[in-house]
């Protein structure tokens, strides 16, 4: 059965009135949706039947969409504009009938019920079937009234809440039972795919939750508040522990990215001039007339790359995450090694290439086994440059890049800034990246614009911010 | 507006005709494509099916592909047209005894044009399905020409003055996303991005490649290349290789999948040794290798 849109909710406004909507949210969300896109997007409702949801939402991303990275979002946010129903629709699928007016499931249900009917949906492993219990699971125990729970606006549906009662992983062990697997290679596949469908059950739970919650507080609303960011848009300072950790999941597939970018940079590079003498003997051909230039293939040893990092408080996540980033790019330079400071500065190259990777832990590894704050633990940049240049200045040359990673508050102690700029002197190109809004730079103790004075500085407070600078102006 | 295809399922059937089994996003953004008269932007990893869909979209339109394959360095003469300097030269050193004047009238004419992809699509008496593959290989100044035109279909050669297409060609553009392409070449496209495909579709692509391969094996299969494109690789399986997967089994005669036969043929799946050796241990091979 396809799922229709759903054009019977109160208060919706007409089709176009919401496509602008959505168009709103989505750049909400750090997507650049222009006129072009939206007259496209127009016509694509225009053309598409709106009977077929799927459909739909495929013509809209193709007109809306502009790059790859930006899907997530752009379900999300379309479930909240075009959802697949109104109300609960646990019955939907039951009786058939799709009129938009279905009412709430007949049987009131408890967890134990709508965990065994996710251990069903596991078992059986299908798209459907998953999505039908989490829509049973968010109208049983997702319910939230107005006033209720700390800090609480209003009534809504909470995702949160209906994982936490429900613990779908709990549904793992009989779900495997219950596929009857037998041991071994199979068993491990069907591990591996129970795990992820409950990865997507959350998902789903929480694409329902912000259905309803949308229908009771509009959908503006919801669209903003409820809509994740995409992990390449969370900012660096303000990224929760659990945004902390999903940017970690996207180090590797990031470093995979720019890896490519950067060999595609140097062999460019490489290219070179027209070889004069090779051009002639070919031109032989044409009477002498040089028509097909030789290009000379230059070979360069790869750059070395020092990064230099402020590992304090709120800003560890950010320096965290670079150091992972830059360690995972190593194959890209023949020599990688990285330093941290809070108001002294120590290599912890081996610190970062062994362990867990993960931002947050790396941070607190740094802290326990590195001296970098040895005297007292607040930041002193124009210290920790300096002790940077003593100790470790002879580790670059002009083949050197350099990357410093800080927020530029000085403490309002001495910045230093003759250590920056011996730095920047003996190095090849040398780069500050500031996690905080340039216009936050120079506010309070921030010496940003002192060293930027020195130093080719860039806002840094995203991944996508960071990816432009190592994938576009790193030397390769 | 255009109307090679009456509807998406229309264009799925078409489609499958030519033995591509397009999934609903593929079909919805082609059917727009046509609809919109829009260039296609089709952006994914290697090996989904991106070049193919512009080859089985040619097939199912009758309107013959013009391909421009990109590569770094690729430039006007190699895209768009060149003068035949070779044959020029020979026509200057040939002289008839005219003066230079009548000279470069003639040698500058169709005769010693040489056209490029681009040139030949737009200049097709027939209907014809441009495809621009692998733009992210080309460099950045190329974006310029392409925009050019593909805004209004026309080409000029400062010589012969302004060509237009007689039909504006189904466009599609092919990208691996090695770099970021501009702004301007992507907001004149429909985007598309193609990724690995659900299970079940995929299954469906080997079979109607591999024809001898059963449900079964094919089942399996596919639920192998799943696991290991949810582990960190450096080159994760497309597609393709799961094709060229099911021919090896197939000529190896295997019926079904165990750690032995899956230990054995690895190396048809994954690229890289360290590859190899992480989807050994995530698959658990090392442990079968111990109780054989
Ligand atoms: N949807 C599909 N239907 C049929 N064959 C497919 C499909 N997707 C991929 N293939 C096959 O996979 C292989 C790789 O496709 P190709 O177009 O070369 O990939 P790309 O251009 O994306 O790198 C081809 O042999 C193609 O026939
Ligand atoms: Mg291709």
């Amino acid at each position: 059965m396809t799922d229709r849109v759903s054009t019977s909710d109160s208060g919706a406004g007409s089709l176009p009135g919401r496509l602008v909507a959505m168009v709103e949210a989505l750049r909400g969300h750090g997507m650049v949706v222009g006129t072009s896109e939206t007259v496209d997007a127009a016509q694509v409702m225009g053309v598409l039947t709106l009977a077929d949801r799927d459909l739909l939402r495929e013509g809209l991303a193709a007109a809306l969409i502009r790059r790859t990275g930006q899907r997530r979002v752009f379900d999300a946010v379309f479930d909240v504009y075009f959802p697949a129903a109104v109300g609960a629709r646990t019955s939907v699928r039951e009786d058939g009938a799709d009129d938009g007016t279905a009412s709430p499931t007949a049987r009131p249900r408890g967890v134990d019920d709508v965990r065994d009917d996710l251990v069903e949906a596991l078992a059986q492993g299908g798209r459907e079937a998953l999505e039908d219990v989490a829509a049973a699971a968010v109208d049983a125990l997702g319910a939230i009234q107005a006033g209720s729970g700390p800090g609480a606006a209003g009534a809504g549906w909470s995702a949160r809440q209906t994982l936490e009662q429900l613990r779908p992983q709990t549904a793992i062990v009989r779900a495997l039972a219950q596929r009857g697997s037998t041991a071994g290679f199979g068993e491990r596949l069907d591990r591996d795919e129970v795990r992820r469908d409950v990865e997507r059950f959350r998902e789903l739970v929480q694409t329902e939750a912000s259905r309803r919650t949308a229908e009771v507080r509009g959908r503006d609303r919801v669209a903003k508040y409820a809509v994740r960011p995409d992990a390449s848009q969370v900012e660096f300072l303000a990224a929760s522990r659990e945004q902390v950790l999903e940017l970690r999941r996207t180090v590797q597939p990031l470093a995979r990215r720019l890896a490519t970018r950067l060999s595609a940079r140097r062999r460019r590079r490489n290219r070179g001039q027209v070889d004069i003498r090779r051009t002639l003997r070919r031109s032989m051909s044409y009477g002498g007339v040089p028509l097909n230039p030789v290009f000379e293939h230059r070979r360069k040893a790869r750059p070395e790359l020092v990064l230099l990092c402020d590992t304090s408080g709120s800003v560890a996540g950010f320096a965290g995450f670079t150091m992972l980033l830059v360690q995972a790019l190593r194959d890209q330079f023949s020599k990688v090694r990285v330093f941290a400071f809070v108001n002294h500065t120590d290599e912890v190259t081996e610190l970062v290439t062994g362990g867990e990777a993960d931002p947050a832990a790396l941070a607190e590894r740094i802290a326990a086994n590195a001296n970098v704050a040895p005297w007292h633990a607040s930041s002193d940049y124009g210290r920790a440059l300096r002790s940077f240049v003593t100790r470790y200045g002879a580790v670059i040359g002009p083949r050197t890049s350099v990357l410093i990673l800080g927020d530029a508050r000085a403490n309002h102690l001495d910045p230093d800034l003759d250590a920056l700029r011996d730095i920047v002197g003996r190095a090849r190109r040398t780069f500050w990246l500031n996690p905080e809004h340039e216009s936050r730079w120079g506010l309070g103790d921030s010496v940003a614009p002192a060293y930027a004075q020195i130093v080719d500085m860039h806002e840094c407070r995203t991944v996508d911010q960071l990816s432009g600078v190592v994938g576009r102006l790193l030397p390769v | 507006m255009s109307e090679r295809f009456a509807s998406v399922e229309d264009v799925t059937d078409q489609l499958a005709a030519q033995g591509y089994l397009a999934s609903p996003s593929v079909a919805t953004t082609v059917f727009l494509a046509d609809r919109l008269d829009k260039p296609l932007l089709v952006e994914g990893p290697a090996g989904v099916g991106k070049t193919e869909l512009a080859r089985a979209v040619a097939q199912a339109t009758g309107a013959g592909l013009v391909r421009l394959q990109c590569y770094e360095g690729v430039d006007e003469a190699r895209a768009l047209y060149e003068w035949n300097h070779a044959k020029q030269l020979l026509r200057i050193t040939s002289g008839r005894g005219e003066t230079w004047d009548a000279t470069r009238d003639d040698i500058f004419t169709d005769e010693f044009l040489l056209a490029r992809p681009l040139l030949q699509a737009i200049r097709s008496e027939d209907p014809s399905t441009l495809l621009i593959d692998e733009v992210d290989k080309a460099d950045l100044e190329i974006e310029g020409l392409l925009l050019e035109v593909l805004s209004d279909y026309a080409i000029t050669v400062p010589e012969l003055g302004t060509l237009t297409a007689r039909h504006a060609p189904f466009t599609v553009l092919t990208s691996n996303a090695t770099r970021e392409l501009s702004e301007a070449l992507r907001r004149r496209c429909l985007f598309l991005h193609i990724d690995f495909p659900e299970p079940d579709l995929e299954e469906r692509i080997v079979r109607s490649r591999v024809p001898g391969v059963d449900d079964t094996l094919a089942t399996s299969l596919v639920r192998v290349v799943n696991a290991l494109r949810r582990i960190d690789l450096r080159k994760a399986p497309s597609v393709s290789e799961s094709i060229d997967w099911a021919r090896t089994l197939l000529a190896l005669g295997a019926e079904s999948l165990d750690e032995a036969v899956v230990d054995e043929t690895l190396g048809v799946l994954l690229k890289h040794t360290d590859d190899v050796a992480r989807a050994r241990k995530h698959l658990q091979l090392d442990e079968a290798d111990v109780r054989r």
